[in-house]
């Protein structure tokens, strides 16, 4: 019972930071609001281009280098979820899952060479 | 005391009681920000050979922060009529947030500590990954050509080094046996881990500074090129919000590699009559130090050696650093 209180009184902690860090911003832009000036003038609201007038939308199409290595962090991103219990659970699992996980690094690690390879890490 | 207090129900009144105790360090973190700002500014003129601020609060201008940030707090706030406003207002906070959480899992010393959680470092690479979408948020809210670059910049940079960053702590893992921060440095007891994982060390902190988006990595808001990034349109506390999370995340990564390397609170041998909490600010200040000397040293890298540096050099490092570690560590148990 005091295990499960204390697992719980430990997320409980965490709850409480979450909702600080939601309050200070909510309570200093309150605040700020009460003491800042508000003078609306059409000129501010511009969006900023350097001084010359901003020309047409700003949302346009990416790179698409961009999502190939969004794609390429996926891949390796859920390759540490595999290694993070393997490292935790090391001590019991010995010398026969460090072989597992090399060949599992391994296998990834022949992707890596291939993107490489077919110059998707060359950033131009 | 509080050992009482953990193993009683949660309920509203604990509730209370962590919000007080949490607020407190909200202003510890605050006054840490104020002063780490100003001494940043200082040993960057002492290194650049000039004074740094040295007019407001006496020689060493020690109100210059408070009088910035009062600055900010009365000025007038503006949002772009072509921005995406209800995004835009949201995006101080979802960086904002994640910084702050992280913190309640770090162990100051063996009783100061918050949230004492059995995956504590899973936890802290989890929600800081979180400040990234606010980031992007912010740039893409902005409708601005600069915020946009800045904004697409800052999402494939910490993605990049997201990945070195989390495989060089495996091999702190490994050796532990453990993701709880505490276990982490209790096993440092008979040696710290920058001595056992010197290429762990280096990688992480690598990779935390690109993380932290500070000098030689902070293409997301290199000024002579991105005026300032994915926060060209945000003005008085809506972009303090922003610099604020910088700052407090550069705490948390400070005190994590203190944790995870220096080992936490743990004295050095022979020198256990300073107490910990001592021990603990001595190599955080450290580690704090070797980061401003970082910036005023490096120049910014290019977006694409950024880009390559990440992807061919610290990947496959980090990579071949977890086997040699698990590999010395079985030849190791053996003898």
């Amino acid at each position: 019972m005091d295990l499960l209180n204390s697992y719980q009184n430990n997320y409980l902690i965490v709850f409480v930071f979450l909702c600080l860090g939601i309050l200070l911003p909510i309570v200093a832009l309150f605040l700020g609001k009460l003491l800042r000036p508000h003078k609306p003038e059409e000129a501010k609201y511009t969006t900023y281009e350097s001084g010359i007038e901003p020309f047409h939308d700003s949302r346009i199409q990416f790179n698409v280098r961009y999502y190939i290595f969004a794609l390429m962090f996926v891949i390796f991103d859920v390759e540490t979820v595999f290694l993070y219990p393997w490292a935790v659970a090391y001590d019991k699992l010995g010398i026969f899952a460090l072989i597992e996980m090399l060949i599992f690094v391994i296998m990834l690690a022949i992707g890596l060479i291939y993107a490489w390879k077919k110059k998707v890490l060359r950033w131009m | 005391m509080v050992e009482d207090l953990l193993a009683s129900s949660p309920g509203l009144l604990n509730f209370g009681i962590f919000f007080l105790l949490a607020t407190v360090l909200l202003l510890v973190i605050l006054g840490f920000v104020t002063y780490a700002i100003l001494a940043e500014r200082k040993v960057m003129g002492f290194m650049q050979l000039r004074q740094g601020p040295n007019q407001v609060g006496g020689r060493w201008g020690l109100l210059q922060t408070v009088a910035d940030v009062l600055k900010l707090l009365i000025k007038e706030d503006t949002i772009p009529k072509s921005a995406d406003r209800p995004l835009f207002i949201l995006a101080p906070v979802i960086a904002f947030a994640p910084a702050f959480m992280v913190v309640a899992v770090i162990p100051f010393t063996d009783k100061l500590q918050f949230a004492d959680i059995g995956v504590g470092l899973l936890y802290y690479i989890a929600i800081s990954g979180i400040s990234t979408v606010g980031i992007v948020t912010g740039g893409w809210a902005s409708n601005n050509k600069y915020a946009l670059l800045g904004g697409m910049r800052a999402a494939a940079q910490m993605i990049s080094y997201e990945i070195p960053l989390v495989m060089s702590v495996l091999g702190v893992i490994l050796l532990a046996g453990s993701l709880n921060l505490n276990d982490i440095v209790d096993a440092q007891s008979s040696g710290w881990y920058i001595l056992k994982q010197p290429i762990g060390f280096i990688i992480f902190l690598v990779a935390s500074i690109a993380e932290l988006n500070r000098t030689p990595f902070d293409l997301p808001e290199a000024e002579s090129e991105l005026v300032a990034g994915f926060h060209v349109e945000y003005s008085g506390f809506r972009w303090a919000f922003f610099m604020l999370s910088e700052y407090v995340y550069l705490f948390a990564m400070a005190s994590l590699t203190t944790v995870l390397f220096l080992g936490g609170w743990g004295p050095l041998p022979f020198m256990d009559f300073i107490p910990g909490a001592v021990w603990f600010s001595l190599k955080f200040s450290l580690i704090v130090f070797l980061l401003i000397w970082v910036r005023v040293t490096l120049p910014r890298l290019r977006a694409d050696q950024l880009m390559e540096f990440g992807w061919k050099v610290l990947l496959p490092v980090a990579l071949a650093n977890i086997f040699l570690t698990a590999l010395l560590k079985e030849l190791f148990n053996f003898m």
